[in-house]
């Protein structure tokens, strides 16, 4: 024992934070030049993961574009609030004055007796039968829009039943009945866009996975001779998990890719159907919370399809 | 350096790669393993670097128990042991200089350091030229200095090689026995498994022979 310096363990070069960014950058560059080396190969897979991911994403903006379109409805409703018969007009626009500085309202347009029989004479045609009326028998009538805190379907049921026990008020009418309807359905189809996200995002899980297992296979011999010299399995797991965090990474920027264009090719129909209805609607694109979500879900995605494969199948190698 | 006590492997399906082995190799010794195909020198070696597990008996190496040793810490052990295969094992999409540099690399070493320790390596193999050439398009002889190189790189004190000139012509033989030589002088321990029997008689050096996986001759240790 005495014969040799080589007597010693040599103990494992400490952790230097220097050399581990080094390497991980190395690696990641290392994992990134592969995959362009085969960039047909790599646009294939890349491609099904972007289309996977595109679907669900691309519903969800445009759900979220329904919702803004059905809000926007939402603030826009008005109540219509009828009078008595005995009210006058006089009456009538001195009650606006009095509503119009209600915390609740926005803004009070009073449509008298005179008008809305003017209104309906011009068109019902009963003119002539009218002019035999000695009394006008039509109601004054109170167009009132909420403020738009006060706007949503719930809060405006309060107003709504608020006016109604005013002495002056025969009849409130809100007609958000299909408003309601409209959520009901956004939140139906949430889910449903929720439900397709899981599954696809499963399958992309399932793409990454078997590319990664592929991928393995092709690279036994290297994997072997590594692990001959001493490499650690977590060494040789670097570079497979480095490939799926960028499959899943361009499969992201694939999918906002698709999102984006296909948004841009309808946006011009839509702008011209909102046009027809008389509204300014926009249709949104990818924000930029929804842009960063899908880019680190998809990275993510890949990382852990690759994890799982690489825990599957890396082990599985050893030296001989 | 090297203690096997008693040792024994079994392979799956009964065949037996040892039965019984016990010797003693000193820090900084040369020695050969020798014996008939089959009687058991690669398994040998294999229980040395841990390629395979021993299925009796005790097997120290460096002081370290690797019956004991835990499956996770047998990297660490490998980079402490160069390993030579007859068929080089090469990675052939990388160059000579990558390759000789996995061992360094492999143990988070710096850039600077890892150039400059493989081109001395390369160096010392004579071939400082090819390091950006492909492994393919050496020479056997020359691959072979390629794997002799990446053993060394990293200094480990103890090296092992399975018929490093088992393709070799007489002269290239000579040439690799020659580099082990020097290898040994500077201090490493070596443990070479050959049938060339009229090789290693020139060189007088400790030899060991197997057979049916019993140790049957041991020329000892040479001072
Ligand atoms: N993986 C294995 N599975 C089963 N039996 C094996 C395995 N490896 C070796 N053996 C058996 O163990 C015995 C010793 O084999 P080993 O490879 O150690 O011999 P060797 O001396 O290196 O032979 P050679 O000179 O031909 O390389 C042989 O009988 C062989 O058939
Ligand atoms: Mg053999």
């Amino acid at each position: 024992m005495s014969k040799s310096r080589n007597n010693t363990m040599r103990r494992r070069p400490g952790f230097r934070p220097d050399i581990w960014l080094q390497r991980h950058l190395q690696v990641a560059l290392a994992s990134l030049g592969r995959l362009t080396n085969a960039p047909l190969g790599t646009l294939m897979t890349t491609a099904v993961i972007g289309i996977a991911l595109a679907l669900p994403i691309g519903l969800h903006v445009l759900l979220n574009n329904l919702q803004n379109v059905s809000g926007g409805w939402e603030s826009g409703a008005s109540i219509s609030l009828f009078l008595k018969q005995e009210i006058s007009d006089k009456q009538a626009t001195a009650l606006s004055k009095k509503l119009r500085l209600h915390q609740r309202i926005e803004s009070i347009q009073v449509i008298s007796k005179a008008s809305a029989m003017a209104e309906f004479r011009r068109l019902s045609g009963f003119g002539d039968a009218l002019e035999a009326l000695d009394s006008n028998p039509l109601p004054a009538l109170l167009v009132i829009l909420p403020k738009s805190k006060y706007s949503t379907p719930e809060t405006a049921q309060l107003l709504v039943r608020e006016l109604g026990l005013l002495p002056e008020a025969d009849i409130v009418q809100l007609d958000l009945q299909w408003v309601r309807r409209l959520q009901a359905i956004t939140e139906i189809a949430q889910r449903a866009v929720l439900v397709l996200a899981t599954l696809l995002g499963l399958a992309v899980l399932l793409i990454i996975g078997n590319t990664i297992r592929l991928e393995i296979q092709n690279r036994h011999a290297e994997i072997e001779i590594t692990k001959l010299i001493g490499a650690t399995n977590g060494f040789i797991r670097r570079p497979f998990l480095y490939t799926g965090l960028w499959y899943g990474l361009f499969g992201g920027i694939i999918a906002w890719l698709l999102v984006a264009i296909s948004i841009l090719l309808i946006s011009g129909p839509v702008a011209q159907l909102a046009m027809l209805y008389q509204s300014a609607f926009d249709l949104s694109s990818l924000d930029i919370t929804t842009t960063l979500l899908l880019l680190t879900g998809s990275a993510g995605l890949g990382l852990l399809g690759s994890w799982i494969a690489v825990g599957r199948h890396l082990s599985a190698i050893e030296p001989s | 350096m090297i203690h096997f006590d008693n040792v024994s492997k079994r392979y799956p399906g009964g065949h037996t790669g040892l039965a019984g082995v016990s010797f003693r190799i000193e820090p900084g010794e040369m020695v050969f393993l020798t014996g008939h195909s089959g009687a058991g020198k690669s398994t040998l070696l294999k229980l040395i670097g841990l390629l395979e597990r021993s299925s009796g008996g005790q097997v120290h190496v460096n002081d370290r128990n690797l019956t004991r040793l835990k499956n996770s810490q047998i990297p660490y052990h490998r980079r402490e042991v160069g390993m030579i295969f007859q068929d080089h094992r090469l990675l052939n999409d990388r160059t000579v200089f990558d390759n000789v540099a996995l061992p360094l690399v492999v143990s988070g070493m710096g850039y600077k350091e890892i150039s400059r320790r493989v081109h001395a390596a390369l160096d010392k193999v004579g071939l400082l030229n090819k390091e950006k050439a492909a492994p393919i398009t050496l020479s056997g002889g020359e691959q072979q200095r390629v794997g002799i190189a990446r053993a060394v790189v990293s200094k480990p004190p103890l090296v092992l090689a399975d018929e490093p000139t088992g393709n070799l012509d007489p002269k290239l033989s000579q040439e690799i026995m020659e580099l082990f030589g020097w290898f040994n002088q500077v201090g490493v321990t070596l443990l070479i498994a050959t049938h060339d029997l009229d090789l290693i008689s020139r060189m007088d050096k400790r030899i060991l022979t197997l057979s049916n996986g019993q140790l049957v001759q041991d020329t000892g240790e040479t001072q």
